[in-house]
């Protein structure tokens, strides 16, 4: 799966990095886009001029000096928040970068004449540029081959060191750039320009640099927008309220109840939150080429995977040998190990391995024998030996090549086998009819589970398959697939996501051909295969750099984690308010009123310990969440009502929790040091 | 507190929550269309007025014809009340309203708050109560009503492009509900001895005051549609405390239900548009629950009495000072508390006396946002506001974008939810704020201390939340409360209204996403009570600083033996 | 768009204008003032052909030798019957405190000692509360019957005879009817 190098949560390098950055994106004018941290910051400006007036006019200033530092510190823990996130994203395309380098390309003026090119550099190529690449070469650019075929290390890319082949024509024609070219030569059609290949879009997403907000992430800044003014009308408005009830209200009194009560927590944290989101996407060696398409994930509700591959190990598997009647059983699996031995595809090797197992059949090739291999033209395969021969291969073929009649038994287990959605061979030994073998899809074990994982969290998966009706059915019994799609094609694929999409469900697809483009680009989250075409990395949404179609379940997971995360971190935040007016409300009216002491439940050591604790939780909460922010709450497939009651319980009641076990704490640890105590 | 008092608020929620299911499934028939009783009379009204009943409107229309039906009777109630020493049925001469006292009632009795801030057996006469006021408290009503009607189309299908037709939607609620409910219960009442007459006083010639007019009039029937549709104007200035308004416990009782039971059969109707009945009972179940609470926690102040009193050698029976003996401290608690709770604001006894905390409840189900049940329609669609605010929270946390009922919630919608929020907290506190430190605002106070606080914001709380009730010792009826509260009443409802029309309009035309084992549940005790606690932390909690100066602080003074 | 809209929503508002402001309340009054006169007209108590009152609302009493109701906030005298309203005196009020004392004193010094019932020293809601508690009624029975020269029994068992009870305990309140009571008494012949 992932051959990215994981990067430590506190890598060092990544921390002091981010040190310097959080102070640098203290702009204002950057800052604003995160409205709740602005105003944070506003109020910290404001409380630090009064600090500093009090200062040079000999006042007592150790208290707003003291809350002004620790709102600072409030911006700056958001703002580190989001550099971290970046950090990690800019280390990870740091090593993309490195395979970015500035190659010379070899520009061919005609593309049907290989022996004239010219020299340029990769930057300076354009679209439809066509280009030759050799062995040896790096691929300077995204493109299309359209003429030869070679392999290419694209271990820059997707970290899988087996070299791929690519070809002109089909469906792996995609290059892309700062690839390696292992063997012979291509002749590539550059499809973008320099500075917008995948590898540069790569290496913007991952830094952060081109992170566009979300749909939820705008609706959720909206959100806390809203409440950071609701809360600034009942702060401001307070100051009437105090004039007539008798109290002036300090500048830095006012400040930290604003403060705590706006939601700083997810506000600081929001940003990191999306980064570190499109950051394990990436981990998991896809791309998407937005976040939006990343949040889409987590909204799917129907999968559509095909079968080979994904949902079966691809390689049909013998799964039993049926004697013609007037042959033993035994006899017929000597026949067809016989015929297997000279057979080194995956079938053949299960007939070997399904005789061993079963019957304790284990032949050595003979010296002699003469091995026939599998043929377009026959559809048979075997070998002849010591005056044998013996042969395997499609039925009809079979049949045909005999030119008799079958038996009716035998007739009927290869109806048998056919309805069991297997495929039937029929094997003979000189020219006689002895049995057949059922070749079965075999269902990769453990995802029967899954998919009941899936269905748990609302998911239904569909199955894609080429195969008749009757097989499809059979393996999606048993691979527990909630629909199937047989005989699939391109139309017929396109029509299903539509009618899906029109009963108001979310559907996810993987695909790599061309003829794939249409439903990748129907669907709400299509993933291309790495290894696929063009246009149907055009057509999707991510890129899988794996070629995985695995991952699809992945994918979805990890949207829904993003979401999980932003969710959690925002009810935690909004719970905490409660026992921040506890903390604060009496300790700022307790001069006007000395009845309200009553409602200092916690015993806060001295009104101005009690609103130093609670800012000073208010700040650190947020460098405390910052691991769970990058790590993501868990996402775990047990239904949402399960996953709502368990998360309402841990980030809810937590959240109401536990600023009182934590502002409690720090006025205890204040009034160690008779600090404002 | 006793048992029979538990009871009686048990008995009360039976009968109102029994009947709301019934109710709820009859407006849903309204809603449809499928009621047509008075289909005569209906279609009468289409074609004297230009209606075609069969057009369907999308939210600009929809909200257009609400305001501008709104701005046109808006301006005839400020005319009859300035002219109503001319028109017929003011046996008394009463001389026309000031300018600023007809703009503040007219505002007040468009906006279904009935907030009153003139004395009606001075200055007001009947023909201005009966052309005027008692018209209002029908059409506003059925407006309200009419717009969570068109909010609950919203969530019925797929693209959606409109939200139904206001006028026929108006015309069948005041018809087929408000119209019948009001008759049958006003007969009721004069049963019970509540006066329907056209006379507006009658010469008594008591045993020990000698000669004295008493007032009365066409009360009953004002009297019914005031508590049914959740109105809460009083026909005379001591509101439901009035013996002719409220003659008995039972009449307590009746108007009691009568106030309560649209609020909560509207979400039931909600379930049987949607189709979908337990997400209906989800929010009438979270509703409920606020409410049944603040009744319990507004009678044991009450019935705990006043300390002061008690030590100054008064029996300690409850806290009676502006109770009427006739109903008793758990119902006049009840009754003013669920009178909070939805936007009536009638009263049958004196908020202003109540003990700090029993005051405070009211206070709060106000500042909540009226969502418990809140007004006849206004209560629904904010409660819906809440609901949609509910999922995007908690939403994320299972995994998906947030939906409601198939709707996803996004940033439009919250954009619209969070104006919304945003028009009432500024209101309340802005407007409470600053007319604590201006000197007139001040004067208008009656009490001292953090009472006087208490009063100020009660009123721009009531005012904004169109609520209408009052610590009525606060002198309303002058040029800062009257325009001020009158702007915060027109801004409280319809610039909510309209942000929340648009919120219908935008979810309507999504299409409705299958539920499936991860979609977020909407029904069940865990959204219940998510949602209220999403309702006491969006919706409550930034009065809370507030508060703490008024009630909260006047509870552990009046502990401490301090008075002002 | 909005001119569209004018005609229909005008024509509404005058349409129900006219329902629900004149034909209902027409057709609704005639037909209570035929069936339920009595009521529909405020439940008036006549004596010797005058009206002196109406059954339903409160009206002053004062010396002993009447059963006193309940403390009213209404000016310019308490129980004026063409206005209504509370003291809305707050509970941490001085001038309520001050009030409440004040009648604390005179209710013990008419009365006798012993407990002073909430309702005898605390304003109504309506200012015209037709109603005093049951206990505040027994409370001061002894004093008007002694005013009255007739045996404390009989006067008690006017009250308890005349008193609502509270219907199974959670309906209403156990009360007296003032004028009822009062109009009774003068109609026992004094012994």
């Amino acid at each position: 799966m992932s051959k990215a190098e994981t990067i430590s949560l506190f890598d060092a390098g990544i921390i002091r990095r981010a040190m310097l950055e959080s102070l640098a994106k203290l702009n204002p004018v950057t800052l604003a886009r995160n409205p709740v941290i602005f105003v944070t910051e506003i109020v910290a400006a404001l409380v630090a001029a009064t600090g500093i007036e009090a200062l040079l006019t000999h006042r007592p200033a150790g208290f707003s000096i003291t809350i002004a530092i620790w709102l600072w510190l409030t911006v700056i823990f958001a703002t580190f928040a989001e550099a971290v996130a970046e950090g990690r994203g800019r280390a990870r395309a740091e090593s993309l970068r490195r395979a970015r380098s500035d190659t010379m390309a070899k520009l061919l003026m005609d593309p049907h004449d290989r022996a004239i090119f010219i020299p340029t550099p990769a930057p300076d190529l354009r679209c439809d540029d066509v280009v030759l690449v050799e062995a040896g070469d790096l691929i300077p650019s995204d493109g299309e081959v359209i003429e030869g075929v070679a392999s290419v290390n694209e271990s820059a890319v997707t970290g899988e060191s087996a070299p791929v082949v690519r070809e002109a024509g089909g469906d792996r024609s995609a290059v892309t750039g700062g690839t390696h070219l292992v063997s012979d030569w291509l002749v590539v059609r550059i499809t973008a320009d320099a500075g917008a290949t995948f590898l540069d879009r790569m290496i913007a997403l991952v830094e952060g640099a081109e992170r566009r907000k979300t749909p939820n992430e705008i609706a959720l800044n909206i959100l806390l927008a809203g409440l950071t003014i609701v809360f600034v009308i009942a702060v401001v408005t307070l100051v009437g309220f105090g004039q007539y009830s008798g109290t002036r209200f300090s500048i830095p009194v006012l400040a930290a109840l604003l403060v705590c009560l706006i939601p700083t927590t997810i506000g600081g944290l929001l940003s990191a939150i999306g980064i570190a989101g499109m950051d394990r996407l990436v981990r998991f060696n896809v791309v998407a080429t937005s976040g939006r398409a990343v949040e889409a994930a987590g909204d799917v509700d129907a999968l559509l995977l095909d079968k080979t591959g994904t949902i079966t190990f691809g390689n049909r598997m013998a799964a039993g040998f049926y004697p013609v009647p007037s042959v033993n059983e035994r006899i017929l699996a000597e026949a067809c190990v016989m015929a297997s031995l000279g057979d080194d595809t995956p079938e053949g090797r299960s007939i070997l391995s399904f005789a061993r197992d079963r019957y304790g059949i284990s032949l050595a090739t003979p010296d002699d024998a003469a091995i026939i291999p599998f043929s377009a033209n026959t559809r048979m395969s075997g070998i002849d030996t010591g005056g044998k021969s013996y042969r395997k291969g499609a039925v009809d073929s079979v049949l045909a090549a005999l030119g008799v009649a079958p038996d009716p038994a035998f007739t009927e287990s290869i109806a048998r086998i056919a309805r069991a959605g297997s495929t039937p061979l029929a094997v003979t030994a000189d020219g006689k009819l002895l049995g057949a073998i059922e070749l079965k899809d075999i269902v990769k074990p453990g995802i029967k589970e899954r998919f009941a994982a899936l269905r748990a969290m609302g998911i239904r998966t569909i199955m894609v398959t080429g195969d008749n009706r009757i097989t499809a059915a059979t393996i999606a019994a048993e691979a527990g697939v909630d629909d199937y799609i047989a005989e699939a094609n391109p139309q017929n694929k396109l029509d299903y996501i539509r009618k899906v999409q029109s009963e108001g469900r979310l559907v996810a697809m993987c695909g790599d051909g061309t003829n794939d483009a249409p439903a990748l680009a129907q669907a709400d989250v299509g993933v291309a295969m790495q290894t696929g075409t063009q246009a149907a990395r055009e057509a999707g949404n991510m890129v899988d750099l794996d070629s995985d179609p695995t991952k699809l379940i992945e994918i979805v997971e990890i949207g829904k984690q993003l979401l999980i995360t932003r969710g959690a971190l925002t009810t935690f935040s909004i719970a905490n308010d409660i026992s921040k007016y506890f903390a604060i409300l009496p300790a700022i009216f307790i001069t006007t009123y000395p009845q309200l002491g009553a409602l200092n439940i916690m015993q806060l050591n001295t009104p101005e310990s009690a609103i130093l604790s609670a800012v000073i939780f208010n700040a650190l909460i947020i460098v405390v969440l910052v691991p769970l922010a990058l790590r993501g709450v868990k996402f775990r497939a047990i239904g949402a009502a399960a996953l709502l009651k368990r998360n309402l319980l841990i980030y809810g009641l937590g959240g109401i929790i536990a600023p009182f076990v934590g502002i409690k704490l720090i006025d205890m640890v204040l009034g160690l040091f008779h600090i404002f105590s | 507190m006793t048992i029979h008092g538990l009871l009686y608020i048990a008995l009360l929620f039976a009968l109102v929550l029994g009947a709301a299911f019934p109710l709820g499934r009859y407006m849903a028939a309204i809603f449809e269309g499928r009621i047509v009783w008075l289909r005569q009379v209906e279609m009468c009204f289409y074609r004297l007025a230009g209606i075609d009943a069969g057009r369907q409107m999308g939210w600009q229309s929809y909200a257009i014809a609400l305001l501008l039906l709104s701005v046109i009777h808006f301006g005839m109630l400020y005319a009859i009340l300035r002219l109503q020493y001319y028109l017929p049925f003011n046996p008394l001469h009463i001389a026309g309203m000031s300018p600023r006292l007809a703009f503040n009632t007219a505002a007040s009795f468009t906006t279904n708050t009935n907030w009153q801030a003139y004395v009606p057996e001075q200055q007001i006469s009947n023909g201005a109560q009966m052309l005027g006021l008692c018209v209002h408290m029908f059409l506003s009503a059925a407006a309200g009503i009419a717009a969570a009607a068109a909010v609950m189309r919203a969530f019925t299908g797929s693209g959606l492009k409109t939200l139904g037709n206001f006028y026929t939607d108006l015309t069948r609620i005041t018809l087929y509900l408000l119209i019948p409910g009001a008759l049958i219960a006003a007969t009721l009442l004069v049963m019970a001895g509540a006066p329907q007459t056209f006379a507006q006083a009658v010469q008594l010639h008591t045993l020990q005051s000698g000669a004295q007019p008493l007032a009365i009039g066409p009360v009953a029937f004002q009297e019914a549609i005031k508590e049914f549709g959740t109105n809460g104007g009083g026909f005379f200035n001591a509101n439901s405390a009035h013996p002719f308004e409220n003659p008995n416990a039972w009449t307590n009782l009746l108007e009691n239900w009568l106030l309560l039971v649209i609020g909560f059969a509207l979400p039931i109707a909600f379930g049987h548009m949607v189709k979908d009945k337990p997400q209906g009972r989800t929010l009438m179940a979270a509703m409920a629950i606020i409410l049944v609470l603040g009744c319990v926690g507004a009678y044991a102040a009450e019935a705990a009495g006043n300390p002061q009193q008690i030590a100054a050698g008064v029996q300690a029976s409850g806290n009676w000072e502006g109770k009427e003996i006739r109903f008793g401290i758990p119902a006049s608690t009840t009754f003013n508390v669920s009178a909070t709770g939805t936007s009536t604001g009638a009263v049958d006894s004196f908020t202003d006396s109540y003990t700090p905390l029993g005051g405070a409840v009211p206070l709060f189900l106000m500042q909540l946002g009226e969502v418990t049940p809140g007004g006849v329609g206004s209560g629904f669609y904010t409660i819906i506001v809440f609901a949609l605010l509910s999922v995007f929270v908690a939403g994320l946390m299972v995994g998906r974008t947030p939906e409601y009922l198939g709707k996803k919630v996004q940033a439009k919608e919250i954009k619209l939810a969070m104006l919304g929020v945003l028009i009432l907290t500024f209101f309340i506190l802005v407007g409470a704020g600053f007319s604590l430190v201006t000197p007139s605002g001040i004067a208008s106070l009656a009490n001292g201390g953090p009472h006087g606080l208490s009063e100020m914001l009660y009123g721009w709380t009531s005012a904004t939340e169109n609520n209408g009730s009052a610590f009525a010792g606060l002198s309303a009826d002058t040029p800062l409360l009257d325009y001020g509260l009158g702007a915060a009443m027109l801004f409280g409802r319809f610039a909510f209204m309209v942000p929340v029309l648009a919120i219908a309009g935008s979810l309507a035309a999504k299409p409705k996403l299958a539920e499936s084992a991860g979609t977020f549940p909407t029904t069940g005790t865990l959204f219940t009570f998510l949602l209220i606690g999403v309702i006491i932390i969006l919706g409550g909690l930034q009065f809370m600083p507030a508060d703490t100066l008024g009630p909260i602080a006047e509870h552990f003074l009046l502990y401490a033996g301090k008075s002002f | 768009m909005i001119f569209r809209e004018l005609r229909p929503a005008f024509s509404l508002v005058v349409l129900f204008t006219l329902l629900i402001g004149l034909i209902l309340p027409g057709i609704f009054t005639g037909a209570m003032q035929a069936v339920l006169p009595w009521q529909a007209n405020g439940s008036l108590v006549r004596q010797d052909g005058q009206v002196i009152g109406s059954a339903l609302i409160g009206q002053n009493f004062v010396g002993v030798q009447y059963f006193i109701p309940r403390p009213s906030a209404l000016s310019p005298a308490p129980y004026t019957q063409a206005t209504s309203g509370a003291s809305n005196l707050a509970p941490t009020s001085r001038a309520l405190l001050a009030s409440v004392q004040q009648r604390v004193t005179a209710y013990v010094q008419a009365y006798g000692p012993g407990p002073v019932p909430a309702d005898a020293v605390t304003a109504s809601g309506s200012g015209l509360d037709p109603d005093i508690s049951l206990e505040n009624a027994l409370r001061q029975a002894p004093a008007v019957a002694k005013a009255r020269h007739l045996p404390a029994g009989t006067v008690i068992a006017l009250v308890q005879a005349m008193a609502h009870h509270a219907f199974l305990g959670m309906i209403g309140t156990d009360h007296v009817n003032v004028l009822k009571l009062n109009l009774a008494l003068d109609q026992r012949p004094v012994s």
